[in-house]
């Protein structure tokens, strides 16, 4: 890997292939209602992409990424619930015009704090910058003071447990454990119906694109040697000059932007935020959909997203009551037999046989998914 | 597996059933004898549901697996028991009733992408569904947009009326007011203590029992504490109860927890046949977790008692025990869950169609008179009337039925003077 070009060829053939895939093959092949369920899979996928970056490249395992999707969604979903909460749409409640749930917990104004989400840049821009600020003063906290590792995985999770229990805890300001429900609007328009969610859908799959290229920037960037240099030999780059804190600190921001956006776009696309997507569990959930794809593959985070999701929605469709069991073997047989995930399965033996096939003279090059310099490194942690 | 099972009991069912069913008034009141023609589907289904000439599909949406399933495996029987007992009678206009079984995994959000596949890729002229509040508010967007209808069986906050949902059991005034009424004036209580579980039900439930007890019953609050879901530490609590000495502790603790609370009250030497203690959060089933001799002694406001003495609940019950198990008991939530596949029953007969938006009109005033609660009956606001009624904790685990209203309590989902 000596080309500083952000995406070489048998990289760009991957996302042309992802694209065709996202973009051509499965809304051809999926009716409206599957293709929602898609697009709800894909908000994890940004979530499984900045693992990669922030776990697989810089080898900083955050167990509460669900905090920042958290974050994201619930800013998104503050604009859309004041949209659904106009005075005729409440007048059944003590005090309409404000959301529901507020009038449940008897507040009878709208407090301080939801007022600027009546404005939809400053959504977008809170969407970002709130997730992003909250990483940066977790970050340097952390790092700063050199705490990494298994500790760090630890406090984000506590992270996690608190921010659920927090939004439990003040259901009149923030919908407690029912979360916020019954999105309608963006703008004026109503994002429930079928053509919506289409359009909606390819707006997330272009967001996705944008997300992928900068992910491939920042890995093939210097940035991103430093930080896998920092991931195998932390030491040796401090030695080395380098503020070590300061590059951890950037790549557990954008992985906790990535996560935000993918929080925001859930909210569109569902329709509904809850505090079960922040908590501990479903954090490491989304742990799991990067270690199955593979955690150093930035596509195979997203395929592996889409896999557990869909293996998740259709067990549970077909077997109620043991869909659980069957979830779990997966993960175990994808971890025993494929480390890598599915990124290695490509690498390991479908790419090299293509490969074979193509020019069978030539020796072999960068290949697609994984790139060789970095899969071979040791796992961080 | 289950559905072999069923095979298997329908026939014994049936004869039993055919009996009991001559029964209920409510089937004789049909206007057409039973062996005329089933009427064609063109006419009874205008909304492309699943209906055919022989079956018609209907959704089960509950959570079998996660938290809530030690709840929900209770609607769950319930449900596949009445289905099976109105297969048994003859289906639903002369159309069996078949079911798709979805798992909501204790997760709202799950419950959404359910209920709108259950409505959009498998058409299903009604759901049977939800639990807590939470995965109703999940589903109800969802109903409402796709035109669905759902029975919704748990006792819950009020404070919502839909067109697309039957709300089978009770709402907060109807489940609390008789309650504190009997025991105010049963115990002569004037102080009240309340202790409630974090989310919306508990604090909207213990909102219109303050109203009530400071308006109308003219007597004191002296403490009002909320945990957590799942929490398991109520020694401060129990401590702050010490020492206010309250007339009545007012419960609405959910799910696990109970069984830490009553068990912290009666290691801390609370005597519950001394100190009265009313519950809105513990049927037979939480008792089964909690242990009849942590909780013998306190009382329970709800509707349905599975040691209730009327002749429905007599075949009930049993009914129930033969398809699942002699040991299984029978608790609130799961009495209101058997009525949903019934009422619809009953509407879709008396609507004559399958069509949501006739049901929905036609569901007030259907009643069903083989409530193994005894008699009740849809209200305009889509509400049942019931009765109220309290009932004393034994060391078996069943309730004695201490008190019931005379009259069916009106539903009224959002009580004025209340709020």
């Amino acid at each position: 890997m000596t080309d500083n070009r952000f995406v070489n060829r048998s990289e760009l053939i991957g996302i042309l292939l992802l694209a065709v895939f996202l973009v051509v093959i499965l809304p051809l092949c999926l009716d409206v209602f599957r293709l929602n369920l898609v697009a709800k899979y894909l908000t994890y996928a940004f979530v499984a992409l900045g693992l990669v970056i922030c776990w697989g490249y810089g080898g900083i395992l955050s167990l509460g990424q669900g905090v920042f999707f958290g974050l994201g969604g619930y800013c998104m979903a503050m604009f859309l619930k004041l949209e659904a909460s106009s005075v005729e749409n409440t007048k059944i409640q003590s005090t309409p015009g404000i959301p529901d749930f507020m009038d449940w917990n008897q507040i009878t104004s709208l407090p301080l704090f939801w007022k600027p989400f009546h404005s939809l840049s400053f959504t977008i821009a809170a969407v970002i910058l709130v997730p992003g600020i909250f990483a940066l003063i977790i970050g340097a906290a952390m790092f700063k003071r050199r705490v990494g590792g298994t500790y760090f995985a630890i406090i984000t999770q506590a992270v996690a447990a608190i921010l659920t229990i927090l939004i439990v805890g003040q259901q009149g300001y923030t919908g407690g454990i029912n979360g916020m429900t019954d999105l309608r609007t963006l703008k004026g328009w109503d994002i429930r119906p079928d053509h919506a969610k289409i359009v909606l859908y390819f707006f997330e799959v272009g967001c996705l694109f944008v997300c992928i290229f900068i992910a491939q920037f920042i890995r093939h960037s210097k940035l991103g040697r430093i930080l896998v240099a920092m991931r195998d030999k932390e030491d040796r780059v401090r030695f080395s000059g380098y503020s070590v804190a300061n590059f951890k600190i950037f790549a557990f921001c954008v992985a906790a932007i990535f996560a935000a956006i993918g929080g925001a776009m859930f909210a569109l696309n569902v329709g509904f935020m809850s505090p079960s997507f922040v908590g501990i569990v479903p954090s490491i959930e989304m742990v799991i959909y990067t270690a199955v794809g593979g955690r150093l593959s930035i596509l195979g985070a997203v395929y592996g997203t889409l896999l557990v999701n869909f293996a998740k929605t259709s067990l549970s469709e077909s077997f109620p009551e043991l869909w659980l069991f069957g979830l779990g073997g997966l993960f175990i047989a994808v971890v025993l037999a494929f480390p890598n995930g599915l990124a290695g399965i490509w690498g390991d033996y479908v790419h090299p046989r293509i490969d074979r096939l193509i020019n069978s003279s030539k020796p072999k090059s960068g290949d697609g998914w994984t790139d060789s310099s970095v899969a071979d490194g040791a796992p961080a942690e | 597996m289950s559905d072999e099972i069923n095979k298997g009991l329908q026939s014994a069912f049936r004869r039993k059933l055919l009996m009991g069913m001559a029964a209920i008034p409510a089937l004789t009141m049909l206007p057409r004898p039973s062996f005329a023609q089933a009427p064609a589907t063109s006419a009874i289904n205008t909304t492309g549901l699943a209906v055919t000439d022989t079956e018609v599909t209907v959704g089960i949406l509950h959570s079998a697996t996660g938290t809530m399933a030690i709840s929900e495996t209770g609607s769950i029987e319930a449900e596949k028991l009445a289905i099976e007992q109105i297969n048994a009678a003859g289906g639903v206009l002369g159309r069996k009733i078949k079911f798709i079984q979805e798992d909501g995994a204790s997760d709202w959000p799950t419950f959404a992408e359910k209920a709108k596949k259950l409505l959009v890729n498998d058409k299903v002229a009604a759901i049977m569904g939800c639990w807590t509040s939470a995965s109703r508010k999940a589903v109800l967007p969802v109903v409402e947009q796709y035109n669905g209808m759902l029975y919704y069986p748990t006792f819950y906050e009020g404070l919502e009326q839909s067109k697309n949902v039957i709300y089978t059991g009770q709402e907060a005034t109807q489940q609390i007011l008789a309650g504190l009424n009997w025991i105010a004036k049963e115990k002569g209580a004037k102080s009240f203590f309340f202790v409630g579980s974090d989310y919306i039900w508990p604090r909207t439930s213990n909102k219109i029992a303050r109203k009530h007890v400071e308006n109308v019953l003219k007597g004191k609050v002296v403490g009002e504490e909320y945990y957590p879901l799942g929490n398991t530490q109520f020694n401060s609590v129990i401590n702050k109860i010490k020492l206010t000495k309250p007339d009545v502790i007012f419960t609405d603790v959910v799910g696990g927890s109970n069984v830490a609370f009553y068990k912290q009250l009666k290691a801390a030497g609370i005597d519950l046949s001394k100190q009265a203690l009313l519950t809105i959060s513990v049927t037979e089933d939480e008792i089964d977790g909690i242990g009849g001799e942590n909780i013998a002694g306190a009382y329970a406001c709800m509707k349905y008692f599975e040691s209730l003495d009327n002749p429905n609940n007599k075949a009930f019950v049993p009914a129930f025990q033969k398809m699942w198990g002699a040991k299984t008991v029978i608790g609130d939530v799961t009495q209101a869950a058997y009525l949903g596949p019934w009422l619809w029953k009953l509407t879709v007969e008396k609507a004559g169609s399958f069509d949501v938006d006739k049901i929905a009109t036609a569901s007030p005033g259907v009643e069903f008179k083989g409530a193994p609660e005894g008699y009740v009956r849809i209200h305009e606001n889509h509400h049942l009337w019931s009765k109220t009624r309290v009932g004393r904790a034994k060391l078996d685990g069943q309730f004695e039925l201490i008190y019931e209203t005379a009259d069916l309590v009106e539903p009224d989902p959002f009580p004025k003077g209340y709020q």
